[in-house]
This record gives structure tokens, C-alpha cells and sequence, in this order.
């Protein structure tokens, strides 16, 4: 297991959000967190991540706890890609070339350039490669958030909403490339999503949250109108059409 | 996970090329300043003198004295303020992700006015005396530069400590340093308002920023601060950078952000609390270079805070120059010109950035 999730515990002001969460996930997997807005999809990456300190249970990535491991280590091991990320007068290049900070020593070597050179390839951002990130486009911005937590080497990827600002072309680029990334180099992903299709169509396990615990864990396939009414409190059909499961509202 | 391919860009290699040679060229321009400035004023002093004198190749007396007694602490004096206070608006505008970021937006620089205000009124540090040239010292200056001091780096305390309880967010930051700024300048008005003559003069002075004022001794005192915070500054460009992308992304990437922020604000607070206490208040500086450099060679701090540091070191030192030029034999106080030049440069800056 690359990641494992303890009886995770944690409130804004007293108020509970996640209650005791536990799942864990395998390297090649990828593992889709789902639920309405405020359900804590968020917070959960964020606990993941150390951003946020849980007032109860554990994080174990490649079984250390974070708590105990510096920032520098966990962003070794972590790539996060935040739901908002700030435009800056940076170029492309060393907007991607951040993520090469954790492993840093003395200063950027060849091998970072090259890591960044390649990271902007994979995800066509080469063409963008010198143009500041103040110039780009919502997707364009989020592909090169997208490529730094690639270029970090990371065990494990932390995705919050990778698909917001894309339009459907670059969705189904994104996540066929991040899909590609888990695969092929063994790393473990956890994304949130909103859109229940592209969740369905895309991870390898779903996992629903509500009210702060974990209502449905399961392949896609297991996935029926039943948990999805009841964690969404609407009704819904869900279809099975080669192989891929889909949803859509009743009527 | 290896993502290496063996190929690095170009163009990359040749943007950074570009953004060294700038750095390159600014240190050329800022030490042929250096010469020039020594050069020129009142008296003449020819630059084969000059480079004669500072090779301690013996030129007349008149001339040594001129060049190391009056206008090497000035243009020392100059450069140091400009470094330090161009690289401090720099690293705050980073910090706190907002382009009004500088000494003088947060309140460091109107506190220290109150504190030399105070210092002259209730400390009695202000007793007007006429000099040769026709201008006006202030009788106790060590006094009234440490309390200025105090107040300027009171008010950074109130900051930090507001950010503490509240959480080290930019907004948080500013709009504490707004309030205190605009209590500052209550206080000095109000200071002013039962102010007698010869009060109310000494503290006008005190306000003129000028780098005249600092002696060898100050300026090693100046000098010291200022490259011991610069330093750190420097040293934490790759967070600036991670703090730009956004709080999250660079507590992703590793960075204690609030802890980078607190420090980096405190550091440049006793930047700009040191200088401004010893040459008074030198506006522009510190919002305008950031600006103009970042326009040039984008907005990596790897490159920018060094470039800036120069930059703020040339500008001040060719305003300073001019300014001993302009109204010759009598001298201007170097911010009288930083603010006459650096408000229209900075309309100009945000009218051609609107036409972008």
C-alpha cells in the first residue's frame, strides 16, 4: 500500500467533518473521491497532505506517518495539485520547475531541467513552455499545475477538481494522461471530482463521502442508483452501457 | 517515478542567459555610477582623480577629502538604502502576493516619522541649529533615530502579532499595516498641530529622506543590517516563487508558508526601519524598482530579488546624483526627486501594463 487513511478525524470550530475516514490505496490505483459540495472532499487531500492537522487518526504514505516527516519529505513523496491555482510572472517552465524544489540541495541541476523539459512535453505544454502563467488559460494554468506535481517524483498524486477549467477535449486528455502516469510508473492517485461520469469512467475505485464518513467504497461497477440517491438525496438511473457504468437523473 | 528525457529547452537556457546578463549589465551600470557620483557636484572632481584616489594613488588633499570624506558615505549611503529598501518592497510584494507591497504601504515608514515626531516634542531632540550651507540638523540625531526606530519597528511587531492571532494571510497583513500607517500619521499631526516653530521644522527635516546624513559609522551599522537581512532574503526566493502559485500549492511543494511569511515580513521591516531611521523617509524606492525589474525579466525571485537589489542601488544613487546637481550649489534631498520621478514612472507602468 502506498497510502493508508486511518479513522481520520477532523472539525472547523467543533463543527465535524470528516469522522472517522479510513480507506487506503495500492500502488497503480486510482482512487476517485466523490460527495456534495462541503461533504469535505477537500479537507480530506488536505489532511492527506499535512496542510490541515486531524484531531484524530493517522496518514501513512509508504508507511511513515506524516505527522512525523518534514514538509520537504512529504512533498518528496506527495504531489499536490490545488483546486485554485494563482496566475504569476513566471514562466511555464519555471512554474513547473517549483515542484523540483523538495529535491533541491545546492541548485537546479541538468537532471531538473530535463525532468521539467519532459513533464512539459507529456502534457503539450512545450509550445507554452516560455509564455507566463499570468497569459494562460484556466486549463492551460492547470495543466502546468498538473506537471509540477509530476515533476516532484511523487509516490502518491493529490487532485483536487484536476478538471475544473477544462473543456471536454482536455478533460478526457487530462485524465487519460493521469491515468497513463498511475499506470505506468506504479504511483497511487486520489482525485476529487464533481462529475460523477468522468469518476465512473475514469478511477478504479469510487469512493463516496457523507456526512464526514465514508458511505460507499467500491469499483465503478459496484456503483448502483441506490448509494447515489442516498449520498446525493437525488434520484438517479445508472446505466451499464460496454462495460462503463453511467448516471443521469430520473427523467 | 522518471521523467527524464536527456533534452533541455533552449529557449529556457537562453531566457536565463538574458535575465544574468541583465544582472550583469545593472552591477557594470551601478559601479560607473559609483564613479560618477563621486565625480560630480559643487566641486568638480576630475574621474582620473577619482580612480587615482580610490587606488590610493595620492591625488591633492582637497580632492582625497572630497572623495572619502563627503561623497563615499553618501554614495555608500545611497546604495545601501536603495539595495535594501528595493529588495524589501520586492520580497514583500511576494510575500503578501498583493503589488502594493512595500515598506510604505504597511505603516513601518509612518510609524518611524511619528517616532522621530515624538522624539523631537517629548524627548526634546529637536532644537533647530543653522549650518553653513544653510540647511538644519536636528541637535540629538541618535535619538531620535533610535526612537524612530522603535516605532517603526513597533509597528512591524503589531503586525507580525495581529498575523499570529489571526493567521498570516496577505489580506490580513495589509490591511493591518493601512490602519497602522494611517495612526502613525494621526499621531505626527497631532504632534504637529501643538508643535511650536523650531519643533515643527525638525520634524518636517527629519521626514525629507536624506542620504547625506550617514557617517562612516552609520553606514556600517546600516550596511551590517541591511546585507545580514538581504542575505536571508535572497536565500528564500524558490518560497516567494511557491508563495506566488498560491498558499496551498506551495504548502504542496513543502513551504512553512506562514513561517516564510512572518519571517520574510520581519526581516524586511528592519530593513526598512534601519534606513529609515538613520536617512529619513525615501519613497518610490521600494514600489517602483520591484515593478520595473519584474516587467524586464518576469517575476522568478531567483532573478529578481538580486536584480532588484541593484536596481534600487543604481536608481538611488543616480537620483541622489541628480539631485546634487539640479539646484547646484544647493543640495536636494534625494526623496524630494524619488517621488517628483517615481510617481509618474509608476502611473506610466500601470497605464502600459492596462494597454497589454
Amino acid at each position: 500500500m502506498i497510502l493508508n487513511v486511518a479513522g481520520l478525524i477532523f472539525s472547523y470550530n467543533s463543527h465535524p467533518v470528516l469522522d472517522g475516514v479510513t480507506f487506503s490505496v495500492s500502488p497503480k490505483e486510482l482512487v476517485a473521491v466523490l460527495g456534495p459540495n462541503g461533504v469535505g472532499k477537500t479537507t480530506l487531500l488536505r489532511c492527506i497532505n499535512a496542510i490541515h492537522r486531524p484531531s484524530g487518526g493517522a496518514v501513512f504514505v509508504d508507511a511513515r506517518d506524516v505527522r512525523t516527516m518534514p514538509p520537504a519529505a512529504i512533498a518528496r513523496s506527495v504531489g499536490y495539485v490545488a483546486q485554485r491555482n494563482e496566475p504569476t510572472r513566471l514562466t511555464a517552465f519555471d512554474a513547473v520547475l517549483m515542484g523540483r524544489r523538495p529535491h533541491l540541495r545546492w541548485g537546479v541541476t541538468h537532471r531538473d531541467l530535463e525532468i521539467v523539459d519532459a513533464a512539459l512535453q507529456q502534457l503539450r505544454l512545450t509550445e507554452l513552455s516560455m509564455r507566463y502563467t499570468d497569459q494562460m488559460s484556466g486549463g492551460e494554468l492547470q495543466k502546468v499545475a498538473i506537471a509540477r506535481a509530476l515533476v516532484q517524483e511523487p509516490r502518491l498524486l493529490l487532485l483536487d477538481e484536476p478538471t475544473a477549467s477544462l473543456d471536454l477535449k482536455n478533460q478526457v486528455d487530462i485524465l487519460g494522461f493521469i491515468r497513463n502516469v498511475v499506470t505506468e510508473h506504479a504511483v497511487a492517485a486520489v482525485m476529487t471530482l464533481h462529475d460523477l461520469n468522468t469518476a465512473l469512467r475514469t478511477a478504479d475505485t469510487c469512493l463516496f463521502l457523507k456526512d464526514g464518513k465514508i458511505a460507499f467504497a467500491g469499483s465503478p461497477q459496484q456503483v448502483d442508483a441506490e448509494i447515489i440517491e442516498s449520498v446525493y438525496g437525488l434520484p438517479v438511473e445508472v446505466y451499464c452501457n460496454g462495460g462503463r457504468v453511467m448516471v443521469a437523473p430520473h427523467g | 517515478m522518471h521523467l527524464a528525457n536527456g533534452h533541455i529547452s533552449h529557449a529556457y537556457m537562453r531566457y536565463i542567459r538574458f535575465k544574468i546578463g541583465f544582472i550583469g549589465a545593472a552591477l557594470v551600470a551601478l559601479a560607473g555610477m559609483v564613479a560618477v557620483s563621486l565625480s560630480v557636484g559643487a566641486a568638480g572632481v576630475p574621474l582620473s582623480d577619482v580612480a587615482k584616489s580610490l587606488a590610493g594613488l595620492g591625488v591633492s588633499p582637497r580632492f582625497e577629502i572630497i572623495v572619502w570624506e563627503i561623497r563615499m558615505p553618501q554614495s555608500l549611503a545611497a546604495i545601501v538604502a536603495g539595495a535594501g529598501l528595493s529588495l524589501a518592497g520586492a520580497a514583500m510584494q511576494s510575500i503578501l502576493r498583493n503589488p502594493l507591497g512595500s515598506p510604505f504601504t504597511l505603516g513601518i515608514s509612518q510609524a518611524a516619522a511619528f517616532g522621530a515626531a515624538f522624539s523631537v516634542m517629548i524627548l526634546g531632540s529637536g532644537v533647530m541649529q543653522s549650518t553653513h550651507i544653510g540647511s538644519v540638523t536636528i541637535s540629538h540625531p541618535y535619538v531620535t533615530t533610535l526612537t524612530a526606530y522603535g516605532f517603526s519597528m513597533l509597528a512591524a511587531g503589531a503586525i507580525i502579532f495581529v498575523s499570529r492571532t489571526r493567521g498570516a494571510t496577505p489580506e490580513i497583513m495589509v490591511l493591518t499595516g493601512v490602519a497602522l500607517g494611517a495612526l502613525a500619521t494621526a499621531g505626527t499631526m497631532f504632534l504637529q498641530y501643538f508643535a511650536d516653530d523650531v519643533q515643527l521644522a525638525a520634524m518636517v527635516f527629519w521626514t525629507f529622506g536624506d542620504v547625506a546624513r550617514a557617517s562612516w559609522m552609520e553606514l556600517g551599522v546600516l550596511a551590517t543590517v541591511t546585507g545580514v537581512c538581504c542575505l536571508y532574503l535572497l536565500s528564500r526566493a524558490w518560497d516567494y516563487n511557491a508563495i506566488d502559485a498560491g498558499d496551498e500549492t506551495a504548502q504542496g511543494l513543502g513551504v512553512r508558508v506562514g513561517r516564510v511569511r512572518m519571517a520574510g515580513m520581519l526581516a524586511a521591516s528592519l530593513v526598512t526601519a534601519v534606513i529609515v531611521s538613520f536617512l529619513g523617509i525615501i519613497g518610490f524606492v521600494g514600489l517602483l524598482v520591484p515593478h520595473m525589474v519584474r516587467r524586464i525579466i518576469g517575476g522568478d525571485n531567483r532573478f529578481l530579488l538580486p536584480a532588484a537589489t541593484i536596481c534600487g542601488a543604481l536608481l538611488l544613487l543616480a537620483s541622489d546624483t541628480a539631485a546634487r546637481l539640479l539646484l547646484a550649489p544647493h543640495v536636494l534631498p534625494v526623496s524630494v526627486l524619488t517621488a517628483f520621478m517615481g510617481a509618474p514612472a509608476f502611473v506610466y507602468l500601470i497605464v502600459r501594463a492596462g494597454r497589454r
